[in-house]
């Protein structure tokens, strides 16, 4: 179990402090699929809504193991429920798959760029997803189904690796029910017997039902893919200015000091995440940067 | 009632064709109904035919020992399905089977190619619409195989 220190409950200049971890209790864990999780949190102490933008992230800090920016999955509209869905894969993260309910974490954020849910109303809206950059997305997804009125045409095109692969799927066929969303996944290979789509990504895009016109496009995935999968938005006729891409990078400050992210000219921490495709597009070909 | 002639000078493999070339090309297709879990075509088997998918779903299978058939690639409304019929030797290199009631225009490849040497104009538009295909399927097929999704994005 993660130990964490005395709440601070008088140290106002500390509170302001960006560097500063807030603790937040582990209320539920949730096993997505056989390397990835999620996580549910509440601030310790004060009660104290969490408020963000869908896009945003938060730096985690498991107690003695380390920090990571994390992308926050839930829904923007619950302020009272912290959500990040993450993969165990590095040292941090493998050390946070290890906790459980009770447990506490240091959060600090939400920081970073969010996706462009204002220049998204009133046109169709395309989210493009692989792997777990689903997660990400999720809480863009979550705004724009509560509130489905503003926008045209919602599409959602999900690539992953296998069957066993696919994240928030229960969610994902709730959502393919309603007659509002048009939601697509492929994954990359299938025994015999699936009766799904097996396939990449880029391959939905030519046929999926939107106005390439007047569509704007949230990307987020693995950049090789995000690369790609611009191509074929361009192809399809997606304006450039209109398509909306995630990074990440490592990320150690979270506030644009330290420089770790530095992508080029921008820090992806604090002028990103989210970027307008043109922005970075040059910089996704060179893998020096 | 849409007859083989507009079907196939709608679709978007054949767009642009001329219409005497469209006309060669119906003379050599004929509509076809595939009921779920049927195979259409087995890897091995002798190439003639190319399929224009109109409803339904294909899956396109390899065998591999000890672990069955894994679906490489799923096809449908609006896809082609099939090249083999175009390349020597002319023998089908996957299994291809229909995981939902499938409909689609069959061309039967033979055919085809009896046309095509004679008229080299209309083997040339052949060869470019074929040869966009397959380069979209091989670079579909490099990006599976980076397994991109096996590392963080």
């Amino acid at each position: 179990m993660a130990t964490v220190p005395e709440v601070r409950s008088e140290a106002t200049a500390e509170a302001v402090n960006p560097m500063n971890p807030d603790p937040f209790v582990i209320r539920r864990v949730k096993r997505e699929t056989e390397d990835t999780f999620t996580v549910e949190l509440e601030p310790q102490g004060a009660q104290k809504d969490f408020r963000f933008a869908p896009g945003q992230f938060n730096m985690i800090y498991v107690y003695g193991v380390g920090e990571i920016p994390i992308s926050i999955s839930g829904d923007p509209a619950d302020t009272k429920r912290l959500v990040h869905t993450t993969r165990a894969v590095g040292t941090v993260t493998k050390a946070m798959d290890k906790l459980r309910r009770g447990d506490v974490l240091g959060i600090r954020g939400p920081y970073g760029i969010p996706w462009p849910i204002d220049k998204a109303m009133g046109q169709d809206v395309v989210f493009v997803a692989g792997g777990i950059g689903l997660a990400p997305l999720r809480p863009a997804l979550y705004h724009v189904v509560t509130h489905r009125e503003r926008f045209g045409k919602v599409v959602l095109l999900y690539g992953t690796r296998s069957p066993a692969d696919i994240l928030f799927r229960e969610e994902l066929e709730n959502w393919r029910a309603r007659f509002d969303l048009d939601v697509y996944v492929t994954v990359d290979r299938a025994m015999s017997g699936w009766k799904g789509n097996v396939g990449v990504v880029t391959n939905m895009i030519p046929k999926a039902p939107f106005d390439p016109r007047n569509a704007v496009a949230m990307v987020c995935g693995p950049e090789v893919m995000m690369r790609f999968t611009a191509s074929e938005l361009l192809k399809r006729g997606v304006d450039q200015n209109s398509i909306y891409v995630s990074m990440e990078r490592n990320m150690k400050c979270g506030i644009g000091l330290c420089g770790h992210c530095q992508f080029g000219p921008v820090f992806i921490c604090k002028d990103g995440p989210v970027f307008p495709y043109p922005q970075i597009k040059d910089m996704l070909l060179k893998w020096e940067i | 009632m849409e007859n083989l002639e507009s079907i196939l000078a709608e679709h978007p493999f054949f767009q642009g064709l001329k219409e005497d070339h469209l006309n060669l090309i119906v003379g050599c297709a004929s509509n076809v109904r595939f009921d779920a879990g049927k195979y259409i075509l087995r890897e091995g088997e002798e190439a003639n035919t190319f399929y224009l998918l109109r409803f339904g779903k294909v899956a396109l299978e390899l065998v591999t020992p000890n672990k069955g058939a894994i679906i490489i690639e799923t096809l449908d409304q609006g896809d082609i399905l099939g090249w083999s019929w175009l390349i020597p030797p002319y023998m089908w290199r996957f299994d291809a089977k229909a995981i939902e009631l499938t409909r689609a225009i069959a061309i039967d490849g033979k055919c085809l190619r009896r046309k095509v040497e004679a008229d080299h104009d209309l083997g040339y538009e052949i060869m470019k619409r074929f040869s966009e295909l397959l380069s979209k399927r091989f670079e579909a097929t490099r990006f599976q195989l980076l397994d991109m999704y096996g590392n963080r994005p």
